[in-house]
């Protein structure tokens, strides 16, 4: 093999991604004009967006065995770029205000895009870890990136030893997969996956490693430090990309390769689904900074999906793919609320500060209600169908009390969700809110409410798309 | 020859020390020095599984370069960040670093 048979077509939107990324440093290294940084990285997610569209649409094509373009990789390089171009926008204001460091933000926000994507398209143990080691430095980094407030350096720091020290496991993991297969690649994998003591160790380790990923309890101590610290934009994009791209590969390698030895993680990753759903929830209950509230339910959140892998069935695996399809905008869209909310320099947003927030910005707060009914799953919002769904394979797969508790639990999280809308509609504060008016938040909140609400009222469509994108992994 | 069980056991405890270092050391970079231990001992256990069960295949071995390699991007973003909050907090212990919590 030459050099000149590399074919970059299965892997062509990330490419597009990392061009635009070097174009963005280079431009804010010798133009020094950085308003257009943001529509640069936009216009590059836009292609992106179109190449991965015209990939979807032809045949399955590998990358070398190590990454695979298929209608699987394709599902979420859609919820992925949708992240990343929402993530760029509501960092726009917060930029301006922010100082100098537009390119490394746009640069590095796009490395981990291209990170989230590879992880999604892995047909490889290598890929998969270089890809989760490309999006966790680029969000160290960015996790930390407002360098002068403490709370955010700790964030970073947090982030970067607990990250570490759970790629390590993660890398013995397969290692030690490597050891009992005889491989390194998913086919391989997948031939050579047999029950032995040692099989039992690996398939362990690697579900502590995407246990830390995706911030599954009793792995998540990391999440509500990491989230509440890091500026508000960032934690926005990783609470959604990151747990996507964790549960892209998570599901590729668990029920695409190891379907077949299923008995030997089932019962693990049903418990660790209940367990993250109630700690997760009970936790989110007793907080009053609503970003340390939002990092809870985004573990509880991760909860409602391990129930969908436990199922580890084809309804199980277009379940998963639909809920982080529309907990992509739910959870983006209430962040860019927090954002809003947030007082200069702060990086933080008490429940108290949304008090009265009806009376001088019902636009807003009725935003901000329609994202805390979806996350509760009340219909008819996109939350709704995704728990639905769900709890439906987990019923198919014999795994009735599983639905149960996730249905108790969102009963639980109803309380600290609506919690948020009775603050903003009903309590009388002698100073309501009052905030710069910022119009891409608006925007970036319109969007949320537009999906969150057409996922809801047309989700046939939307499963449809999950449905196409299980199949490529199940045939 | 030396069996495959010496170089996995001289890996496992080399990946259990690393691991009591990251849990019982205080100081940042301390741990940083662990996990690094872990990861080595990760390298040990592939080298030694491709030497020995599929030398033809350079899978393997390449994957251990690219453990190295990443791992050094890992230390010099982590030293940064060390940096970074040593000028704000003139610490890097993890104890005293606990202004998030609840």
């Amino acid at each position: 093999m030459t050099l000149n048979d590399v074919v970059l077509t299965p892997i062509l939107p990330e490419a597009i991604l990392l061009l635009t990324a070097i174009l963005i440093l280079l431009i804010d290294t010798f133009l020094g004009d950085k308003r257009w940084l943001t529509w640069i990285g936009l216009a590059g997610v836009v292609l992106a967006g179109v190449s991965a569209y015209r990939l979807a649409l032809s045949e399955p094509v590998s990358f070398q065995g190590m990454a695979v373009s298929d209608h699987y990789t394709a599902f979420f390089r859609m919820v992925i770029l949708t992240a990343t171009a929402l993530g760029l926008l509501v960092a726009l204001n917060w930029l301006d205000a922010h100082g100098e460091q537009q390119g490394e933000y746009n640069a590095l926000l796009l490395l981990a895009a291209i990170g989230m994507m590879l992880m999604a398209a892995a047909t490889h143990l290598l890929t998969v870890f270089v890809a989760l080691e490309l999006l966790s430095l680029s969000l160290y980094i960015l996790a930390g990136f407002e360098r002068e407030r403490a709370t955010s350096a700790e964030a970073a720091l947090k982030y970067l030893l607990l990250g570490a020290f759970s790629s390590a496991i993660f890398l013995y993991g397969m290692a030690l997969m490597y050891a009992a297969t005889g491989a390194l690649d998913f086919a391989g994998i997948q031939q050579g996956a047999t029950m032995s003591p040692l099989f039992l160790v690996a398939v362990g380790l690697l579900i502590v490693g995407f246990g830390f990923k995706v911030a599954a309890v009793p792995f998540h101590m990391w999440t509500p430090d990491v989230y509440q610290g890091a500026p508000t934009p960032i934690t926005a994009f990783m609470s959604v990309g990151a747990k996507a791209a964790g549960f892209a590969a998570f599901v590729r390698l668990f029920v695409g390769v190891l379907g077949v030895e299923k008995v030997t993680w089932v019962p693990v990753l049903a418990a660790l689904a209940v367990l993250t759903m109630t700690v997760g929830n009970l936790a989110a209950l007793r907080q009053v900074s609503l970003k340390r509230m939002l990092a809870y339910s985004s573990i509880a959140h991760a909860g409602y999906v391990l129930v969908g892998l436990s199922a580890a069935n084809s309804t199980g695996v277009a379940a998963v793919l639909f809920y982080l399809f529309a907990y992509a905008f739910m959870n983006i869209g209430a962040f860019a609320v927090v954002i809003a909310l947030e007082r200069q320099g702060e990086g933080d947003v008490t429940l108290s500060q949304v008090r009265g927030l009806a009376h001088t910005h019902p636009l807003l707060a009725g935003a901000m209600a329609i994202f805390m009914f979806s996350l509760t799953g009340i219909p008819p919002f996109a939350g709704f169908f995704g728990k639905l769904y769900l709890f439906q394979a987990a019923v198919q797969a014999n795994l009735t009390w599983l639905a149960l508790v996730g249905v108790l639990n969102s009963a639980l999280s109803a309380y600290y969700y609506l919690n948020v809308t009775v603050q903003m509609y009903m309590a009388k504060e002698e100073t309501p809110p009052r905030l710069h008016w910022r119009p891409v938040l608006g925007l970036v909140a319109a969007i949320g409410v537009l999906f969150v609400i057409a996922i809801g009222i047309f989700p046939q469509v939307w499963l449809g798309l999950a449905k196409l994108g299980m199949l490529a992994l199940l045939g | 020859m030396v069996p495959l069980s010496w170089y996995l056991a001289v890996a496992a405890v080399l990946f259990v020390l690393g691991l009591f270092g990251v849990l019982s050391r205080r100081n940042a970079v301390a741990i940083l020095m662990g996990v690094e231990l872990m990861l080595n001992a990760v390298n040990i256990n592939l080298l030694a599984f491709w030497r020995y069960t599929q030398p033809e295949n350079v899978a393997g071995l390449v994957f251990a370069v690219i453990v190295l390699t990443v791992a050094a991007a890992e230390a010099a973003v982590g030293l940064a960040l060390f940096i970074a909050l040593y000028r704000l907090r003139e610490s890097v212990n993890v104890d005293e670093i606990q202004l998030l919590k609840g």
